[in-house]
């Protein structure tokens, strides 16, 4: 997972990824940010439809999802399995609430936990014995069918392939239930995503902080070599591998809530864990705006062709999407936002 | 993935054999493929698909005999693998590995979609119902003993080719040493070229034989494509004869696991069971254990 097609190195403190972009603070940047951020924070009452509102909230839902996934992703680590972990955590939320009374918020927490636990399990080995490359992408992918498939079999509990929807917990006449995690208002649901959302992306910053940052970024480049020099690989890269992992299952538990209905195609499977990952990288999963660009963009261009040509012809969407991915890949490996910070 | 494949009664263990075949053809061309290049086309079972819709369109709107059909669809399949490799692989050939798998998932989103537009989302078949057979009490179909014949026929054949033409020789040494074949006056591309066609060409067969047996839908591929990476990933990528192997581990699993419990369980059962292998032994079942 070396770049070094690049011939000449300029520097050698020039690293191979444009992760710089992240370590320099500057007054500009952070001017921009107040910025969006006082406009995003103002923008449930700039009178936005309740459509345009929606479109907004689940931009930033699949915002974070994908932000979570490039956390491990963008070090090489590409995982087609985390629809599992999110899968894991839409479907913990809604069997707790359905079957025994038990509130989103406890829920979230067991989920979350689940994924953890799932993903150690599935990552302990897989690092110990070196399954990189293909062979993670594809027993990862095995994770997500093998959730999906679960999920089918207990159609007693799931409702299977139809999925399954959340008892309202609202009382006649109440708009929202704080204990069921349920809101009518799509103010609300706004705050709540952009808080996660912004909560992933500090995530992001803070594991770029840590110590073991530069260890997985000598892992990803060479695994031997990082190995060689102390570090102890499978550990460390167990650890992201549960970050991303319980943060994916937030987003499954969010996305649950607020759609107020789940199936096993919409949250696990290999469909939604490609989406995941041809979204991070479409923005470019190295920056960490770069899976909020993907997600925005795939929303807008999901959009654009349903006003363009309606929803009489089944898959045009998908085509367009289709032919954008295989585009992105040959001509933009770094993403749109990766490559215009590039320039 | 539910209700294709679906296994009848006490029959499990023979149809899961029979399965196995079928397996092993839809494995084979992946691996090779694999074997040579070094890329998971993921959209393999996507161009099955499209094997399947073109026998479809050809026998049943155009009235095209069956005959005249099957080589038409292996022939375009095996354009298709060419294509694929010639458009979209080779420009990304010297990329990061991870983007030779996305980019064909692109292609598993853009032939999946292309299908639905063309095609939209009725199921479709080919109204040949092809006879049951009663053997010793048990109840075989006659479509997933053909597939099996033809699946053994072909990887025979495959075998043969590999061992037996210079063609087939330079490419097993290309996926021995990638390196040194150059030196040798071998012109890589065009083995790649060649393997691509192929692995195209089998999974047009695959196509002909799946075509007897399910009903066709743009998202058909999903029910089998998974599964046949999972059999090549067990019997270690690029290995043709562990993947051989593991696709009768596979198909016993799905048939007995889903006759004793549930469907779903079959798979569920054999998943796991491809979770633990890979722990045990993750360069395949015929590589030496790493422990």
């Amino acid at each position: 997972m070396s770049n070094q097609v690049e011939a000449p190195v300029p520097a050698p403190s020039a690293a191979s990824r444009p992760l710089v972009v992240d370590a320099r603070p500057s007054g500009t940047l952070r001017g921009i940010w107040i910025a969006v951020l006082g406009f995003l924070l103002l923008l449930p009452w700039l009178g936005l439809g309740e459509y345009p509102l929606h479109l907004v909230i689940v931009a930033l839902i699949w915002s974070y999802i994908y932000t979570s996934w490039a956390v491990m992703g963008r070090l090489g680590m590409v995982s087609f399995g985390h629809g599992a972990f999110m899968g894991i955590g839409a479907y913990s939320v809604v069997l707790l609430w359905n079957g025994f009374g038990v509130s989103p918020w406890l829920g979230a927490v067991v989920g979350v936990a689940l994924s953890v636990l799932v993903a150690m399990l599935i990552g302990y080995p897989c690092f110990r014995f070196r399954i990189i490359g293909h062979y993670f992408a594809i027993v990862t992918l095995a994770l997500s069918e093998v959730t999906r498939l679960v999920i089918v079999a207990l159609r007693d509990y799931t409702g299977g392939s139809l999925g399954i929807t959340p008892m309202s917990g609202l009382a006649d006449g109440a708009t929202y239930s704080v204990y069921a995690m349920q809101f009518s208002d799509k103010t609300v649901w706004f705050y709540i995503a952009l808080a996660v959302w912004l909560f992933g992306l500090m995530v992001w910053k803070m594991a770029d902080r840590h110590p073991s940052r530069l260890a997985l970024q000598a892992i990803s480049e060479d695994e031997d070599a990082a190995a060689s020099i102390g570090i102890p690989v499978a550990r460390t890269k167990l650890g992201v591998t549960m970050l991303s992992a319980g943060l994916t299952a937030l987003g499954g538990v969010l996305y649950a809530q607020y759609q107020l209905y789940v199936n096993p195609d919409t949250v696990s499977g290999i469909a939604i864990s490609l989406q995941l990952v041809f979204g991070a990288i479409a923005g470019g999963m190295f920056v960490r705006l770069g899976p909020t660009v993907g997600a925005m963009f795939l929303l807008a261009l999901s959009e654009t062709l349903r006003v363009m040509i309606g929803n009489q012809y089944h898959g045009v969407d998908m085509t367009v999407y289709g032919a954008l991915l295989i585009l992105f890949i040959i001509f933009m490996p770094r993403g749109i936002l990766g490559t215009l910070l590039k320039k | 993935m539910e209700s294709i494949f679906d296994i009848f009664l006490l029959e499990a263990v023979v149809n899961g054999l029979l399965l196995g075949g079928l397996f092993a053809l839809l494995s084979l061309g992946l691996n090779l493929i694999f074997g040579v290049i070094d890329v998971v086309w993921i959209c393999y079972a996507e161009l099955i698909m499209i094997g399947m819709y073109t026998i479809w369109w050809l026998h049943v709107p155009q009235g095209v005999s069956l005959w005249l059909a099957f080589p038409a669809a292996v022939v375009l399949v095996a354009v298709m693998g060419a294509g694929l490799h010639y458009f979209i692989i080779r420009p990304v050939l010297a990329a990061e590995p991870i983007n030779q798998l996305l980019v064909t998932g692109g292609v598993l989103f853009l032939l999946q979609a292309l299908a639905t537009v063309i095609f939209g989302i009725d199921f479709r078949n080919i109204g040949v119902r092809m006879p049951g057979i009663n053997v010793a009490d048990m109840y075989l179909s006659s479509a997933r003993l053909l597939a099996f014949v033809v699946a053994l026929a072909a990887i025979g054949a495959t075998g043969w080719y590999l061992r037996h033409t210079f063609t087939g020789v330079a490419i097993r040494a290309i996926s021995q040493d990638r390196g040194i074949m150059p030196l040798m006056g071998v012109n890589p591309n065009r083995v790649y070229l060649v393997t691509s066609a192929i692995g195209g060409a089998l999974a047009g067969l695959a196509a002909c034989l799946l075509v007897l047996q399910y009903d066709i839908h743009p998202a058909i591929g999903l029910s089998f494509g998974p599964l046949t990476f999972l059999i090549c990933v067990m019997g270690g990528l690029g290995n043709l004869v562990g993947g051989f192997v593991a696709s009768f581990i596979f198909a016993q699993f799905i048939s007995v696991g889903g006759f004793l419990f549930h469907l779903e369980w079959g798979y569920v059962i054999a998943f796991a069971f491809f979770i633990a292998m890979m722990f045990w032994r993750p360069q395949g079942i015929l590589a030496p254990s790493t422990r």
